[in-house]
Protein backbone atom coordinates (compact mmCIF):
# COMPACT_ATOMS: atom_id res chain seq x y z
CA UNK A 1 0.00 0.00 0.00
CA UNK A 2 1.34 3.06 -0.88
CA UNK A 3 -0.51 5.37 1.23
CA UNK A 4 0.81 3.71 4.36
CA UNK A 5 1.67 5.45 7.62
CA UNK A 6 4.10 2.26 8.34
CA UNK A 7 4.89 -0.21 5.95
CA UNK A 8 7.16 -2.74 7.89
CA UNK A 9 8.60 -5.73 4.79
CA UNK A 10 10.32 -8.83 5.26
CA UNK A 11 10.83 -8.08 9.34
CA UNK A 12 13.16 -10.69 10.68
CA UNK A 13 14.40 -11.21 14.54
CA UNK A 14 16.21 -13.89 16.23
CA UNK A 15 16.90 -15.18 19.43
CA UNK A 16 19.43 -17.98 19.36
CA UNK A 17 16.91 -20.59 18.40
CA UNK A 18 13.23 -18.89 18.59
CA UNK A 19 12.61 -17.12 15.45
CA UNK A 20 10.32 -14.26 17.00
CA UNK A 21 9.50 -12.84 13.94
CA UNK A 22 9.64 -14.23 10.63
CA UNK A 23 9.01 -12.29 7.37
CA UNK A 24 6.77 -10.06 9.18
CA UNK A 25 4.77 -7.75 6.51
CA UNK A 26 2.29 -5.42 7.61
CA UNK A 27 1.03 -2.36 6.35
CA UNK A 28 -1.06 0.44 8.60
CA UNK A 29 -2.95 3.32 6.89
CA UNK A 30 -3.50 6.78 8.73
CA UNK A 31 -6.54 6.68 10.66
CA UNK A 32 -6.76 2.80 11.13
CA UNK A 33 -6.83 1.02 14.44
CA UNK A 34 -4.61 -2.22 13.17
CA UNK A 35 -4.98 -4.75 16.04
CA UNK A 36 -2.14 -7.66 16.02
CA UNK A 37 -3.02 -10.03 17.48
CA UNK A 38 -1.98 -14.05 18.64
CA UNK A 39 -0.77 -16.67 20.94
CA UNK A 40 1.48 -16.00 23.95
CA UNK A 41 4.83 -16.14 22.87
CA UNK A 42 4.12 -15.38 19.58
CA UNK A 43 6.27 -12.42 19.25
CA UNK A 44 3.96 -9.23 19.56
CA UNK A 45 5.99 -7.43 22.12
CA UNK A 46 9.10 -8.19 19.83
CA UNK A 47 7.28 -6.72 17.17
CA UNK A 48 6.30 -3.66 18.79
CA UNK A 49 9.82 -3.33 20.12
CA UNK A 50 11.45 -3.34 16.74
CA UNK A 51 8.95 -0.53 15.85
CA UNK A 52 10.38 1.56 18.84
CA UNK A 53 13.88 0.87 18.01
CA UNK A 54 14.06 -0.82 21.61
CA UNK A 55 15.03 -3.84 19.42
CA UNK A 56 16.66 -4.16 15.91
CA UNK A 57 15.86 -6.48 13.52
CA UNK A 58 18.00 -8.77 12.12
CA UNK A 59 16.57 -8.12 8.82
CA UNK A 60 13.78 -6.41 7.02
CA UNK A 61 12.70 -2.61 6.78
CA UNK A 62 10.60 -0.69 8.53
CA UNK A 63 9.20 2.57 6.88
CA UNK A 64 7.19 5.21 8.97
CA UNK A 65 5.58 8.41 6.99
CA UNK A 66 7.90 7.66 3.75
CA UNK A 67 11.23 7.36 5.52
CA UNK A 68 13.03 4.56 6.37
CA UNK A 69 13.29 4.17 10.27
CA UNK A 70 14.75 0.51 10.03
CA UNK A 71 18.21 1.63 11.83
CA UNK A 72 17.45 4.89 13.62
CA UNK A 73 17.67 4.92 17.35
CA UNK A 74 14.67 5.08 20.23
CA UNK A 75 14.73 8.11 21.13
CA UNK A 76 14.36 9.86 17.19
CA UNK A 77 11.26 7.93 16.21
CA UNK A 78 9.75 8.67 19.42
CA UNK A 79 10.69 12.62 18.26
CA UNK A 80 9.19 11.88 14.74
CA UNK A 81 6.04 10.78 15.83
CA UNK A 82 5.81 7.17 16.91
CA UNK A 83 4.31 6.61 20.32
CA UNK A 84 4.54 3.32 22.47
CA UNK A 85 2.86 2.90 25.46
CA UNK A 86 4.54 -0.35 27.32
CA UNK A 87 3.07 -3.69 28.41
CA UNK A 88 4.51 -4.18 31.74
CA UNK A 89 3.78 -0.77 33.02
CA UNK A 90 7.26 1.71 33.06
CA UNK A 91 6.27 4.73 34.46
CA UNK A 92 8.54 7.55 36.83
CA UNK A 93 6.79 5.88 39.89
CA UNK A 94 9.01 8.42 42.65
CA UNK A 95 7.57 11.23 40.63
CA UNK A 96 4.04 12.82 40.46
CA UNK A 97 1.61 11.67 37.98
CA UNK A 98 1.89 15.33 36.36
CA UNK A 99 5.46 15.02 36.31
CA UNK A 100 5.16 11.53 34.42
CA UNK A 101 3.23 13.53 31.76
CA UNK A 102 5.39 16.51 31.79
CA UNK A 103 8.49 14.78 30.90
CA UNK A 104 6.42 13.39 27.90
CA UNK A 105 5.76 16.81 26.35
CA UNK A 106 8.73 17.95 27.26
CA UNK A 107 10.79 14.97 24.90
CA UNK A 108 8.82 16.86 22.35
CA UNK A 109 9.66 20.47 23.02
CA UNK A 110 13.04 21.09 21.93
CA UNK A 111 16.19 20.66 23.87
CA UNK A 112 15.84 20.45 28.27
CA UNK A 113 19.06 22.14 28.24
CA UNK A 114 17.05 24.90 30.16
CA UNK A 115 18.53 25.20 33.79
CA UNK A 116 16.89 28.03 35.43
CA UNK A 117 12.95 28.36 34.91
CA UNK A 118 10.51 26.13 36.96
CA UNK A 119 9.65 23.24 34.47
CA UNK A 120 6.00 22.52 36.90
CA UNK A 121 4.69 25.85 35.90
CA UNK A 122 5.73 26.39 32.77
CA UNK A 123 2.81 26.55 30.98
CA UNK A 124 4.07 25.60 27.44
CA UNK A 125 4.58 22.03 29.66
CA UNK A 126 1.34 21.89 31.98
CA UNK A 127 -1.42 22.68 29.65
CA UNK A 128 -0.75 20.18 26.83
CA UNK A 129 0.22 17.80 30.18
CA UNK A 130 -2.85 18.64 32.31
CA UNK A 131 -5.36 18.45 28.78
CA UNK A 132 -3.55 15.04 28.51
CA UNK A 133 -4.35 13.86 31.49
CA UNK A 134 -7.96 15.03 31.60
CA UNK A 135 -8.69 13.16 28.23
CA UNK A 136 -7.54 10.14 30.54
CA UNK A 137 -9.72 10.82 33.17
CA UNK A 138 -6.51 11.36 36.11
CA UNK A 139 -6.85 15.51 36.20
CA UNK A 140 -7.36 14.98 39.27
CA UNK A 141 -4.93 12.66 40.76
CA UNK A 142 -1.84 14.75 38.85
CA UNK A 143 -0.08 16.01 42.13
CA UNK A 144 -0.60 12.60 43.61
CA UNK A 145 3.08 10.34 43.29
CA UNK A 146 2.52 7.48 40.72
CA UNK A 147 3.44 5.00 42.87
CA UNK A 148 0.10 5.68 44.48
CA UNK A 149 -1.92 5.01 41.68
CA UNK A 150 -3.85 2.03 40.75
CA UNK A 151 -2.85 -0.26 38.12
CA UNK A 152 -5.47 0.36 35.85
CA UNK A 153 -4.48 4.36 36.47
CA UNK A 154 -1.27 3.11 35.76
CA UNK A 155 -1.85 2.35 32.40
CA UNK A 156 -4.04 5.25 31.87
CA UNK A 157 -0.93 7.56 33.17
CA UNK A 158 0.79 5.43 30.28
CA UNK A 159 -1.72 6.64 27.20
CA UNK A 160 -1.50 10.18 28.68
CA UNK A 161 1.65 9.97 28.19
CA UNK A 162 1.60 8.41 24.74
CA UNK A 163 -0.98 11.34 24.18
CA UNK A 164 1.15 14.50 25.62
CA UNK A 165 3.75 14.38 22.82
CA UNK A 166 1.09 14.55 20.09
CA UNK A 167 1.60 11.54 18.06
CA UNK A 168 1.02 10.31 14.19
CA UNK A 169 0.86 6.79 15.45
CA UNK A 170 0.07 4.93 18.98
CA UNK A 171 1.82 1.90 19.44
CA UNK A 172 -0.42 0.27 22.22
CA UNK A 173 0.95 -3.10 23.50
CA UNK A 174 -1.64 -4.82 25.77
CA UNK A 175 -3.06 -1.80 27.28
CA UNK A 176 -5.50 -3.39 28.95
CA UNK A 177 -3.32 -6.52 30.60
CA UNK A 178 -4.26 -6.87 34.39
CA UNK A 179 -7.69 -4.93 34.27
CA UNK A 180 -10.41 -5.24 35.71
CA UNK A 181 -13.71 -5.01 33.79
CA UNK A 182 -14.20 -1.65 34.94
CA UNK A 183 -11.31 -0.47 33.90
CA UNK A 184 -10.94 -2.48 30.95
CA UNK A 185 -14.60 -0.66 29.73
CA UNK A 186 -13.10 2.61 30.07
CA UNK A 187 -10.08 2.14 28.11
CA UNK A 188 -12.19 0.52 25.57
CA UNK A 189 -14.51 3.80 25.25
CA UNK A 190 -10.97 5.84 25.48
CA UNK A 191 -9.25 3.85 22.53
CA UNK A 192 -12.95 4.29 20.56
CA UNK A 193 -12.79 8.15 21.31
CA UNK A 194 -8.76 8.30 19.69
CA UNK A 195 -9.26 6.09 16.83
CA UNK A 196 -9.64 8.00 13.44
CA UNK A 197 -7.89 11.20 14.97
CA UNK A 198 -4.74 9.01 15.17
CA UNK A 199 -3.56 5.94 13.94
CA UNK A 200 -2.92 3.08 16.21
CA UNK A 201 -1.44 -0.33 16.30
CA UNK A 202 -3.32 -2.53 18.78
CA UNK A 203 -1.49 -5.30 20.56
CA UNK A 204 -4.13 -7.01 22.71
CA UNK A 205 -5.48 -9.83 24.15
CA UNK A 206 -8.64 -9.10 25.14
CA UNK A 207 -10.38 -10.37 21.87
CA UNK A 208 -13.88 -9.04 22.76
CA UNK A 209 -11.98 -5.26 22.96
CA UNK A 210 -10.01 -6.01 19.31
CA UNK A 211 -13.26 -6.99 17.35
CA UNK A 212 -14.90 -4.19 18.94
CA UNK A 213 -12.27 -1.78 18.01
CA UNK A 214 -10.00 -2.78 15.12
CA UNK A 215 -10.49 -1.58 11.24
CA UNK A 216 -8.18 -4.47 10.69
CA UNK A 217 -6.11 -7.39 12.46
CA UNK A 218 -3.25 -9.68 11.65
CA UNK A 219 -2.56 -12.13 12.88
CA UNK A 220 1.03 -13.60 14.42
CA UNK A 221 1.78 -17.30 14.98
CA UNK A 222 5.51 -18.17 16.13
CA UNK A 223 6.40 -14.64 14.60
CA UNK A 224 4.68 -15.30 11.20
CA UNK A 225 1.86 -13.75 9.67
CA UNK A 226 -0.70 -16.13 9.32
CA UNK A 227 -3.86 -13.91 8.23
CA UNK A 228 -4.33 -10.25 8.11
CA UNK A 229 -7.49 -8.34 7.03
CA UNK A 230 -10.58 -6.98 8.44
CA UNK A 231 -12.25 -8.42 11.43
CA UNK A 232 -14.53 -10.35 9.75
CA UNK A 233 -12.54 -12.00 7.57
CA UNK A 234 -10.51 -12.97 10.62
CA UNK A 235 -13.09 -14.14 12.32
CA UNK A 236 -14.27 -16.36 9.40
CA UNK A 237 -10.37 -17.45 8.70
CA UNK A 238 -10.07 -21.55 9.10
CA UNK A 239 -6.12 -21.03 10.07
CA UNK A 240 -6.66 -18.49 12.78
CA UNK A 241 -9.52 -20.61 14.13
CA UNK A 242 -6.33 -23.78 14.21
CA UNK A 243 -4.19 -21.30 16.11
CA UNK A 244 -6.56 -20.71 18.63
CA UNK A 245 -8.09 -23.89 19.07
CA UNK A 246 -9.24 -23.74 22.97
CA UNK A 247 -8.33 -20.83 23.27
CA UNK A 248 -11.13 -19.31 26.12
CA UNK A 249 -10.78 -15.89 24.56
CA UNK A 250 -11.84 -17.03 20.76
CA UNK A 251 -14.97 -18.96 21.96
CA UNK A 252 -16.10 -15.82 24.40
CA UNK A 253 -15.81 -12.94 21.69
CA UNK A 254 -17.52 -15.18 19.19
CA UNK A 255 -20.11 -16.95 20.90
CA UNK A 256 -22.15 -14.07 21.06
CA UNK B 1 9.36 22.59 48.25
CA UNK B 2 5.94 23.70 50.73
CA UNK B 3 6.08 27.17 51.50
CA UNK B 4 4.10 26.85 54.38
CA UNK B 5 6.13 26.94 57.58
CA UNK B 6 7.01 23.62 59.02
CA UNK B 7 9.05 21.95 61.59
CA UNK B 8 11.54 21.27 58.97
CA UNK B 9 11.45 24.78 57.11
CA UNK B 10 11.94 25.91 60.97
CA UNK B 11 14.90 23.72 61.17
CA UNK B 12 16.36 24.59 58.16
CA UNK B 13 16.05 27.87 58.60
CA UNK B 14 17.91 27.66 61.89
CA UNK B 15 20.86 26.04 60.28
CA UNK B 16 21.31 28.59 57.91
CA UNK B 17 21.11 31.55 60.49
CA UNK B 18 23.31 29.22 62.74
CA UNK B 19 25.80 29.19 59.98
CA UNK B 20 25.82 32.84 59.16
CA UNK B 21 25.87 34.06 62.79
CA UNK B 22 28.66 31.60 63.54
CA UNK B 23 31.51 34.20 63.58
CA UNK B 24 29.89 36.36 65.67
CA UNK B 25 29.21 33.67 68.17
CA UNK B 26 32.94 32.79 67.89
CA UNK B 27 34.25 36.34 68.43
CA UNK B 28 31.90 36.69 71.90
CA UNK B 29 33.38 33.41 72.65
CA UNK B 30 36.48 33.73 71.04
CA UNK B 31 36.74 29.83 70.16
CA UNK B 32 38.71 29.67 67.26
CA UNK B 33 38.37 26.18 67.19
CA UNK B 34 34.54 26.01 66.23
CA UNK B 35 34.92 28.42 63.16
CA UNK B 36 37.95 26.09 61.91
CA UNK B 37 35.66 23.34 62.11
CA UNK B 38 32.71 25.49 60.55
CA UNK B 39 34.78 26.01 57.74
CA UNK B 40 35.76 22.90 57.55
CA UNK B 41 31.69 21.54 57.48
CA UNK B 42 30.63 24.47 55.14
CA UNK B 43 33.89 23.36 52.07
CA UNK B 44 32.51 19.98 52.66
CA UNK B 45 29.06 20.54 52.24
CA UNK B 46 29.31 22.46 49.22
CA UNK B 47 31.20 19.03 47.71
CA UNK B 48 28.47 17.37 49.30
CA UNK B 49 25.79 19.08 47.50
CA UNK B 50 27.70 18.95 44.03
CA UNK B 51 27.54 14.53 44.78
CA UNK B 52 23.76 15.09 45.62
CA UNK B 53 22.94 16.41 42.18
CA UNK B 54 24.33 13.26 40.28
CA UNK B 55 23.64 10.86 42.72
CA UNK B 56 20.58 12.31 44.74
CA UNK B 57 18.84 13.59 41.68
CA UNK B 58 20.70 12.11 39.03
CA UNK B 59 20.96 8.65 40.77
CA UNK B 60 24.52 7.95 39.34
CA UNK B 61 26.81 6.57 42.08
CA UNK B 62 29.43 8.56 41.16
CA UNK B 63 32.63 6.74 43.63
CA UNK B 64 35.03 9.04 42.92
CA UNK B 65 33.96 11.89 43.68
CA UNK B 66 36.36 12.84 46.33
CA UNK B 67 39.31 13.18 42.71
CA UNK B 68 37.28 16.25 41.95
CA UNK B 69 38.13 17.85 45.78
CA UNK B 70 42.06 16.75 45.03
CA UNK B 71 41.77 18.46 41.37
CA UNK B 72 41.10 21.50 42.55
CA UNK B 73 43.01 21.66 45.28
CA UNK B 74 46.03 20.63 43.42
CA UNK B 75 45.30 22.92 40.74
CA UNK B 76 45.49 26.04 42.99
CA UNK B 77 48.14 24.76 44.83
CA UNK B 78 50.06 23.82 42.08
CA UNK B 79 49.59 27.35 40.60
CA UNK B 80 50.67 28.76 43.94
CA UNK B 81 53.75 26.90 43.63
CA UNK B 82 54.96 27.88 40.45
CA UNK B 83 53.93 31.39 41.46
CA UNK B 84 50.87 32.34 40.09
CA UNK B 85 49.38 33.27 43.18
CA UNK B 86 46.48 35.28 42.13
CA UNK B 87 42.73 33.62 42.95
CA UNK B 88 41.64 35.27 39.37
CA UNK B 89 43.62 32.98 37.91
CA UNK B 90 43.54 29.63 40.53
CA UNK B 91 40.10 29.51 41.13
CA UNK B 92 38.96 29.28 37.04
CA UNK B 93 41.53 27.54 37.10
CA UNK B 94 40.38 24.69 39.13
CA UNK B 95 36.66 24.72 37.85
CA UNK B 96 38.65 24.54 34.65
CA UNK B 97 40.57 21.12 35.19
CA UNK B 98 37.82 19.65 36.71
CA UNK B 99 35.67 20.22 33.99
CA UNK B 100 37.97 18.69 31.79
CA UNK B 101 38.16 16.04 34.47
CA UNK B 102 34.70 15.23 34.72
CA UNK B 103 34.01 15.31 30.69
CA UNK B 104 36.93 12.49 30.24
CA UNK B 105 35.31 10.45 33.02
CA UNK B 106 31.89 11.25 32.70
CA UNK B 107 32.02 10.03 28.80
CA UNK B 108 33.62 7.40 29.49
CA UNK B 109 31.33 5.95 32.54
CA UNK B 110 27.85 6.97 31.69
CA UNK B 111 27.16 4.77 28.58
CA UNK B 112 27.60 1.79 31.90
CA UNK B 113 25.21 1.48 34.59
CA UNK B 114 25.33 -0.39 38.12
CA UNK B 115 28.47 -2.12 39.66
CA UNK B 116 30.77 -1.13 36.24
CA UNK B 117 29.69 2.88 36.32
CA UNK B 118 30.58 2.88 40.55
CA UNK B 119 34.06 1.13 39.03
CA UNK B 120 34.87 3.10 36.66
CA UNK B 121 34.25 6.37 38.58
CA UNK B 122 36.40 4.88 41.75
CA UNK B 123 38.60 3.86 38.71
CA UNK B 124 39.70 7.35 37.60
CA UNK B 125 39.37 8.56 41.16
CA UNK B 126 42.39 6.12 42.06
CA UNK B 127 44.48 7.14 38.92
CA UNK B 128 43.92 10.75 40.45
CA UNK B 129 45.02 9.56 43.62
CA UNK B 130 48.04 7.48 42.23
CA UNK B 131 49.54 10.36 39.81
CA UNK B 132 49.38 12.88 42.80
CA UNK B 133 51.67 10.24 44.52
CA UNK B 134 54.09 10.09 41.72
CA UNK B 135 54.16 13.98 40.84
CA UNK B 136 57.83 14.57 42.81
CA UNK B 137 58.12 18.00 41.91
CA UNK B 138 55.06 18.95 44.15
CA UNK B 139 55.75 16.68 46.70
CA UNK B 140 54.54 13.56 45.82
CA UNK B 141 52.79 11.25 48.92
CA UNK B 142 53.73 13.90 51.27
CA UNK B 143 51.38 16.31 49.50
CA UNK B 144 52.34 20.29 48.90
CA UNK B 145 51.97 23.45 51.16
CA UNK B 146 50.08 25.97 49.94
CA UNK B 147 52.61 29.05 50.88
CA UNK B 148 50.07 31.61 50.62
CA UNK B 149 46.29 31.73 50.13
CA UNK B 150 44.68 32.58 47.17
CA UNK B 151 44.94 36.17 46.60
CA UNK B 152 42.36 38.22 45.14
CA UNK B 153 43.97 41.63 44.79
CA UNK B 154 43.65 43.08 47.41
CA UNK B 155 39.62 42.52 47.67
CA UNK B 156 39.33 39.66 49.71
CA UNK B 157 41.86 38.82 52.24
CA UNK B 158 41.57 35.23 52.70
CA UNK B 159 43.78 34.22 55.57
CA UNK B 160 41.47 36.45 57.48
CA UNK B 161 39.23 33.54 59.05
CA UNK B 162 36.00 35.15 59.00
CA UNK B 163 36.42 36.29 55.66
CA UNK B 164 37.46 33.05 54.56
CA UNK B 165 34.84 31.31 56.33
CA UNK B 166 32.38 34.19 54.55
CA UNK B 167 33.78 33.15 51.26
CA UNK B 168 33.23 29.70 52.00
CA UNK B 169 29.78 30.37 52.93
CA UNK B 170 29.07 32.44 50.31
CA UNK B 171 29.90 29.84 47.56
CA UNK B 172 27.65 27.39 49.34
CA UNK B 173 24.40 29.29 49.43
CA UNK B 174 25.50 29.98 45.54
CA UNK B 175 25.82 26.21 45.16
CA UNK B 176 22.35 25.77 47.07
CA UNK B 177 20.56 27.99 44.80
CA UNK B 178 21.96 26.82 41.92
CA UNK B 179 21.23 23.20 42.55
CA UNK B 180 17.73 24.44 43.71
CA UNK B 181 16.58 26.36 40.34
CA UNK B 182 18.52 23.86 38.28
CA UNK B 183 16.64 20.61 40.11
CA UNK B 184 13.60 22.63 39.54
CA UNK B 185 13.88 23.05 35.65
CA UNK B 186 14.10 21.49 32.60
CA UNK B 187 16.99 19.89 32.62
CA UNK B 188 16.50 18.69 36.40
CA UNK B 189 13.17 17.32 35.13
CA UNK B 190 14.71 15.04 32.99
CA UNK B 191 17.55 14.22 35.40
CA UNK B 192 15.01 12.89 37.82
CA UNK B 193 13.41 11.17 35.26
CA UNK B 194 16.67 9.44 34.58
CA UNK B 195 16.98 8.57 38.02
CA UNK B 196 13.49 6.40 37.93
CA UNK B 197 13.63 5.14 34.85
CA UNK B 198 16.23 5.87 32.01
CA UNK B 199 14.90 3.13 29.65
CA UNK B 200 11.60 4.75 29.47
CA UNK B 201 13.33 8.39 29.10
CA UNK B 202 14.78 7.48 25.95
CA UNK B 203 11.43 5.80 24.98
CA UNK B 204 9.94 9.00 25.06
CA UNK B 205 12.30 11.17 23.04
CA UNK B 206 15.00 11.89 25.70
CA UNK B 207 18.97 11.35 24.34
CA UNK B 208 19.72 10.92 28.09
CA UNK B 209 23.59 10.44 27.76
CA UNK B 210 24.18 14.05 27.08
CA UNK B 211 22.14 15.29 29.78
CA UNK B 212 23.59 13.11 32.35
CA UNK B 213 27.28 14.31 31.31
CA UNK B 214 26.06 18.05 31.58
CA UNK B 215 25.24 17.06 35.24
CA UNK B 216 28.06 15.47 35.43
CA UNK B 217 30.44 18.18 34.38
CA UNK B 218 28.33 20.36 36.52
CA UNK B 219 28.75 18.66 39.25
CA UNK B 220 32.65 18.15 38.55
CA UNK B 221 32.81 21.91 38.94
CA UNK B 222 30.88 22.47 41.78
CA UNK B 223 33.34 19.92 43.63
CA UNK B 224 36.79 21.18 41.98
CA UNK B 225 35.80 24.95 43.44
CA UNK B 226 35.10 23.47 46.96
CA UNK B 227 38.50 21.20 46.72
CA UNK B 228 40.56 25.19 46.05
CA UNK B 229 38.86 26.10 49.04
CA UNK B 230 40.38 23.14 50.94
CA UNK B 231 43.51 24.07 49.80
CA UNK B 232 43.09 27.50 50.85
CA UNK B 233 42.01 26.22 54.08
CA UNK B 234 44.66 23.94 54.87
CA UNK B 235 47.09 25.29 53.17
CA UNK B 236 48.11 22.19 52.14
CA UNK B 237 47.09 19.54 49.74
CA UNK B 238 47.99 15.92 49.38
CA UNK B 239 46.84 12.45 47.87
CA UNK B 240 45.42 11.43 50.67
CA UNK B 241 42.35 14.18 50.01
CA UNK B 242 41.03 12.09 46.87
CA UNK B 243 41.35 8.08 48.27
CA UNK B 244 38.63 6.39 47.65
CA UNK B 245 37.36 6.93 51.64
CA UNK B 246 37.01 10.20 51.31
CA UNK B 247 34.73 9.80 48.02
CA UNK B 248 32.88 7.52 50.45
CA UNK B 249 32.09 10.28 53.25
CA UNK B 250 30.93 12.44 50.34
CA UNK B 251 28.58 9.57 49.80
CA UNK B 252 27.89 9.33 53.87
CA UNK B 253 27.00 12.90 53.81
CA UNK B 254 24.61 12.50 50.89
CA UNK B 255 22.50 9.27 51.89
CA UNK B 256 23.22 10.24 55.71
CA UNK B 257 21.28 13.96 55.09
CA UNK B 258 18.66 12.91 52.43
CA UNK B 259 19.29 11.83 48.88
CA UNK B 260 17.27 14.01 46.18
CA UNK B 261 16.80 16.89 48.84
CA UNK B 262 17.99 20.21 48.31
CA UNK B 263 19.39 20.80 52.11
CA UNK B 264 19.62 17.30 52.73
CA UNK B 265 23.86 16.90 52.30
CA UNK B 266 24.08 20.08 54.16
CA UNK B 267 23.02 18.34 56.95
CA UNK B 268 24.55 15.29 56.49
CA UNK B 269 28.29 17.23 56.18
CA UNK B 270 27.04 18.65 59.56
CA UNK B 271 26.42 15.30 61.04
CA UNK B 272 29.73 13.70 59.83
CA UNK B 273 31.75 15.72 60.93
CA UNK B 274 30.38 16.78 64.39
CA UNK B 275 30.30 12.93 65.12
CA UNK B 276 33.87 12.25 63.86
CA UNK B 277 35.07 15.30 65.83
CA UNK B 278 33.12 14.64 69.01
CA UNK B 279 32.00 10.90 69.12
CA UNK B 280 35.68 9.79 70.55
CA UNK B 281 35.35 11.95 73.37
CA UNK B 282 32.03 11.38 73.73
CA UNK B 283 32.85 7.46 74.05
CA UNK B 284 35.70 8.30 76.33
CA UNK B 285 33.47 9.80 78.84
CA UNK B 286 30.71 7.53 78.74
CA UNK B 287 33.59 4.23 79.20
CA UNK B 288 35.27 6.51 82.28
CA UNK B 289 33.12 5.23 85.00
CA UNK B 290 33.68 2.43 84.20
CA UNK B 291 37.21 2.00 83.37
CA UNK B 292 39.40 5.02 84.23
CA UNK B 293 42.17 4.00 82.86
CA UNK B 294 41.07 2.96 79.57
CA UNK B 295 38.83 5.44 79.07
CA UNK B 296 41.37 7.77 76.47
CA UNK B 297 42.21 4.68 74.85
CA UNK B 298 38.70 3.27 73.80
CA UNK B 299 37.69 7.08 72.26
CA UNK B 300 39.84 5.65 69.83
CA UNK B 301 37.93 3.22 68.25
CA UNK B 302 35.10 5.93 67.90
CA UNK B 303 34.78 4.63 64.12
CA UNK B 304 33.58 1.36 65.41
CA UNK B 305 30.49 3.21 67.13
CA UNK B 306 30.47 5.51 64.08
CA UNK B 307 29.79 2.74 61.14
CA UNK B 308 26.75 1.04 62.99
CA UNK B 309 25.73 4.54 64.09
CA UNK B 310 25.30 5.55 60.24
CA UNK B 311 24.15 2.12 59.70
CA UNK B 312 20.76 2.86 61.51
CA UNK B 313 20.05 6.02 60.96
CA UNK B 314 20.14 5.65 57.46
CA UNK B 315 18.22 2.00 57.56
CA UNK B 316 15.83 3.78 60.13
CA UNK B 317 15.42 6.74 58.65
CA UNK B 318 14.63 6.00 54.99
CA UNK B 319 15.33 9.56 53.58
CA UNK B 320 17.90 10.82 55.97
CA UNK B 321 17.87 13.18 58.32
CA UNK B 322 15.54 15.35 55.59
CA UNK B 323 13.25 12.78 55.30
CA UNK B 324 13.51 12.20 59.46
CA UNK B 325 12.33 16.21 59.70
CA UNK B 326 9.85 15.74 57.26
CA UNK B 327 8.82 12.88 59.26
CA UNK B 328 8.49 14.70 62.35
CA UNK B 329 6.64 17.70 60.04
CA UNK B 330 3.66 15.48 59.76
CA UNK B 331 3.28 14.38 63.66
CA UNK B 332 4.06 17.90 64.91
CA UNK B 333 0.65 20.01 65.83
CA UNK B 334 0.36 23.10 64.19
CA UNK B 335 1.96 22.46 60.50
CA UNK B 336 1.17 20.38 57.44
CA UNK B 337 2.91 19.16 54.82
CA UNK B 338 2.42 17.07 52.17
CA UNK B 339 4.90 14.47 50.75
CA UNK B 340 7.45 16.19 48.38
CA UNK B 341 8.64 15.04 45.19
N1 LIG C 1 15.08 -10.76 24.87
C1 LIG C 1 14.75 -12.00 24.52
N2 LIG C 1 15.66 -13.00 24.54
C2 LIG C 1 15.33 -14.26 24.18
N3 LIG C 1 14.12 -14.61 23.78
C3 LIG C 1 13.15 -13.68 23.74
C4 LIG C 1 13.41 -12.33 24.11
N4 LIG C 1 12.27 -11.62 23.98
C5 LIG C 1 11.33 -12.48 23.55
N5 LIG C 1 11.87 -13.72 23.39
C6 LIG C 1 11.15 -14.89 22.88
O1 LIG C 1 10.60 -14.55 21.65
C7 LIG C 1 9.29 -15.07 21.55
C8 LIG C 1 8.30 -13.96 21.31
O2 LIG C 1 8.14 -13.22 22.53
P1 LIG C 1 7.18 -11.97 22.66
O3 LIG C 1 7.47 -11.05 21.57
O4 LIG C 1 7.32 -11.46 24.06
O5 LIG C 1 5.75 -12.62 22.47
P2 LIG C 1 4.32 -12.05 22.78
O6 LIG C 1 4.43 -10.62 23.13
O7 LIG C 1 3.53 -12.29 21.53
O8 LIG C 1 3.76 -12.86 23.91
C9 LIG C 1 9.04 -15.88 22.79
O9 LIG C 1 9.35 -17.22 22.53
C10 LIG C 1 10.01 -15.30 23.78
O10 LIG C 1 10.38 -16.26 24.71
MG1 LIG D 1 3.86 -9.58 24.87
Amino acid sequence: MADALLQVAGLSKRFGGIVASDAIDLDVVPGELHAVIGPNGAGKTTLIAQLTGQLHADSGTIRFAESDITKMPMYERSLIGLARSFQITSLFLDLTVLENVLLAVQAHAGHSFRFWSDARSDAALREPAMAALARVGLADRALQRASALSHGEHRQIELAMALAGKPRMLLLDEPMAGMGPDESARMVAMLRELKGGLTILLVEHDMEAVFALADRITVLVYGRVIASGRPEEIRANAEVRRAYLGEGDWERAHAR
Amino acid sequence: MSRSFTFRNGVIAALLLVLILLPAYVMLTGDRFLLTLFTRIVILAMAAVSLNLILGYGGMMSFGHAAYLGIGGYTAAILCFEGIQSGFVQWPAAIAVSALFALVVGALSLRTRGVYFIMITLAFAQMAYYLASGMARYGGDDGLAMESRSQFAGLLNLSNKTTFYYVCLALLFASLFLVWRMTNSRFGLVLQGVRSNETRMRAIGFPTFRYKLAAFVIAGVMCGLSGALIANHTDFVSPAMMFWTRSGDLMVMVVLGGMGTLFGPVFGALALLFLEQFLPAMISAMVRPFNPAGAAKAGEYWQIVLGPLLLIIVLFARGGIDGLLGTLSRHLPGSSERGHG
